[in-house]
């Protein structure tokens, strides 16, 4: 188990490695100036002075590339600017801040409405798939294949932006989409995200009711569920403990696949509801052609799905010990 | 008698009609004896142990009859008394040891929850019953395969895995469909001396189902050869193999003189298809199939149902005289001899 995980780790590293120096040539290699670019649209001379010489272009490509990266474990100093303590992803001349600063103002408000969302639309789906697979009932299947489908074909924006319109603006059921740190007042938290976790639960909530009623159905026919009851195991033990626990592996690969989509996607989110997390942050970047900046959201939307992929195979080995054990 | 099956009727509503699976069947099985049901696939054999353990669903399932366990009805018991039995004094080993044990639980886990379930004890009292139970099948190093999951082990080391689950709470009754069917030969020689001896230490009443004349033959005190959801023939393990009657078990048995010595070889298949359950043959159900109808008329075997005569001890249901049935047999007998 414990190398399985080493060696997931490493794997991911590495992929993360190529990401970041491929986006990292594609932004610096190509233009002109990378200088004029990295310091932003607005760019007074003697900040792009300070740009010139922080950003080393007199050296070569490869070697600004592993000033960057090792910014990221040693932190970096920038002359005139001051230091840039690890892990340092680079410097915003456009915002005079170290651009790890601004992710973490902003990291919040994505990690709250994807993971808010995300875990109202998995119980939510698993639990009416679960009633679903044990009353069998035609009916709701179809209402279940019925909504996926709608859910998987309508975009966020357009959900979105018609909740906002009826809801917000029209009728005021819900208040304008805003976020409030949890730790200063939990119930604006809350209230502040509320409507966006609903339309992202709307939309991805069927799947997992489709897909954890097929399994499950599936699973209840298994011999080892027929063993479970031959045993005088009790109804609710049988669906919990045999019948639940193989459903597991197809929900948890659409979970990771989903988290990967909404956290890559923040920018469509964030921008339907007007939160301002990383999404719109890189938004911003490109705005203000605030290279660091963008640079860094690009890294870590890859990390971000690339961590994913690594929880997702180890909790099939936690899972499934014909996995772990093989 | 410790099971009597009485007038065991099971229909499933589908949506092609109803399928008469099980239709009037009636047999007894006493305490360390062992039944062995055989009969072509389709016959009824896992509907009816299914009816014992209250397995069918009630929405698709219609049963009617009696089954007494022991003296308790169990058709009518209710669901949580029906918990309380399965796994505890009925229990049931299945003929894929691999598919049938939980693929995610340790097999000690899925052994100890029987126990802890049905004896109220606790955990590590249940944990010490399952390595006990693991030794007494002949798992060697019980303490060290208790924590191992199925995938872990060998075939037939998993249906002795399977044996110590359904023998954890000494149930009185043991049903084994076609336990040995997945494994190779000198295992499944090898599980059925492991039943036999533990019925003998246990006085454990079995329902072994079997498509195998051998395993008929070294384990099966009684047997009860099924046709259509219907009993053919009843009668002791050498009755029935040396002197069949009912023209059914004459197929399923093949050529005679392999049943003066009981060979180790798979039932033979018989002429024809299998009856529709939807549409039972009216009469005689194997009628359609039988060789021996023009002795009797069609008018005899189309008619009314036979039932099992005589009433008690080795009893067949076909119109044929008796005395015709042993000349028939002798008949055949002595042709494959010369
Ligand atoms: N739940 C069900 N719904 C409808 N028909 C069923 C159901 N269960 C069993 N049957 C039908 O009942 C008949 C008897 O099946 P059963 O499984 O008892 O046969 P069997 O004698 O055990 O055969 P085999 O030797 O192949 O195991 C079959 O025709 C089967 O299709
Ligand atoms: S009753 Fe008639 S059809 Fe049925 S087995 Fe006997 S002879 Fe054959
Ligand atoms: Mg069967």
């Amino acid at each position: 188990m414990l190398r399985f995980l080493i060696r997931r780790v490493l794997g991911a590293a590495v992929i993360l490695l190529v990401i970041s120096a491929v986006t990292f040539f594609l932004f610096y290699a190509i233009p002109a100036d990378p200088a004029r670019l990295a310091c932003g649209k607005v760019c007074p001379p003697e900040t792009l002075e300070q740009a010139r010489r922080n950003l080393g272009i007199d050296q070569p490509l490869l070697v600004q590339f592993v000033s960057w990266l090792s910014g990221i474990f040693v932190g970096r100093d920038y002359e005139g600017l001051g230091h840039c303590p690890a892990p340092c992803l680079g410097f915003s001349f456009v915002n005079k801040a170290p651009v790890f600063e601004t992710i973490m103002d902003r990291m919040p408000v994505t990690i709250a409405l994807t993971l808010g969302a995300a875990v109202i639309f998995l119980i939510f789906g698993v639990a009416t798939g679960i009633v679903a697979a044990l009353r069998q009932g035609k009916p709701l299947d179809k209402v279940a294949s019925v909504a996926s489908l709608i859910g998987a074909s309508v975009q966020i924006y357009f959900v979105g932006t018609l909740a906002m319109y009826l809801f917000v603006y029209q009728t005021q059921v819900f208040s304008q989409p805003k976020y409030v740190p949890i730790t200063e007042d939990p119930l604006g938290w809350f209230n502040g995200l509320l409507l966006p976790w609903l339309v992202l639960a709307l939309i991805f909530t069927a799947n997992y009711t489709r897909i954890t009623r097929s399994t499950m159905v599936e699973n209840l026919n298994e011999d080892y569920v027929r063993t479970a009851r031959a045993k005088g195991m009790s109804g609710r033990s049988v669906v919990l403990r045999f019948a639940l626990r193989g459903t597991l592996t197809p929900v948890i690969t659409i979970f990771g696949v989903d988290l990967g989509t909404l956290i890559g996607g923040a920018i469509i989110t964030e921008t339907t509801f007007g939160l301002q997390g990383i999404g719109r942050l890189a938004v911003r970047a490109v705005d203000y052609s605030d290279l660091p900046t963008l640079m860094a959201t690009v890294v870590l939307a890859a990390g971000a799905i690339v961590l994913m992929n690594v929880v997702v195979d180890s909790l099939y080995a936690v899972i499934d010990p014909r996995v772990r054990l093989s | 008698m410790y099971l009597e099956v009485n007038d065991l009727t099971v229909d499933f509503h589908t949506e092609d009609g109803v399928v008469h699976a099980v239709g009037g069947l009636s047999f007894e099985v006493e305490r360390g004896s062992t039944l062995g049901i055989v009969g072509e696939s389709g016959s009824g054999k896992s509907v009816t142990n299914l009816a014992v353990l209250g397995l069918h669903n009630p929405e698709t399932a219609q049963i009617s009859g009696s089954i007494t366990l022991d003296g308790q009805e169990l058709l009518t018991a209710s669901r949580s008394t029906m918990e309380r039995l399965r796994g505890n004094k009925i229990a049931m080993i299945f003929q894929d040891p691999l598919t049938s044990l939980s693929p995610f639980h340790t097999v000690g886990a899925q052994i100890a929850e029987v126990y802890r379930k049905h004896k109220g004890v606790s955990r590590s009292v249940a944990r010490d019953r399952a390595i006990e139970m693991l030794d007494r099948v002949g798992i060697p190093q019980p303490k060290l395969r208790v924590d191992e999951y199925p995938h872990q082990f060998s075939g037939g080391m998993r249906q002795r895995a399977m044996i110590a689950m359904a023998l954890v709470c000494d149930p009185g009754l043991l049903i084994a469909d076609e336990p040995t069917t997945a494994l190779d030969v000198t295992v499944q020689a090898q599980i059925l001396d492991l039943l036999r001896e533990l019925q003998e230490q246990t006085g454990t009443a079995i329902i072994l189902v079997t498509h195998d004349l051998g395993v008929v033959a070294s384990t099966a005190h009684e047997v009860l050869v099924m046709y259509a959801g219907r009993a053919v023939e009843r009668g002791t393990m050498r009755e029935v193999l040396r002197e069949p009657r009912h023209p059914y078990t004459w197929g399923l048995l093949g050529s005679m003189p392999s049943l003066r010595q009981a060979v180790d070889e798979p039932l033979r298949p018989v002429r024809g298809t299998p009856p529709s359950l939807i549409n039972v043959p009216r009469g005689c159900p194997f009628h359609p199939r039988c060789d021996f109808m023009e002795l009797l008329g069609r008018e005899v075997c189309t008619g009314e149902r036979p039932e099992l005569s005589p009433h008690r001890g080795h009893g067949d249901a076909c119109y044929l005289p008796l005395k015709q049935k042993t000349e028939i047999r002798e008949r055949a007998a002595g042709k494959e001899t010369t």
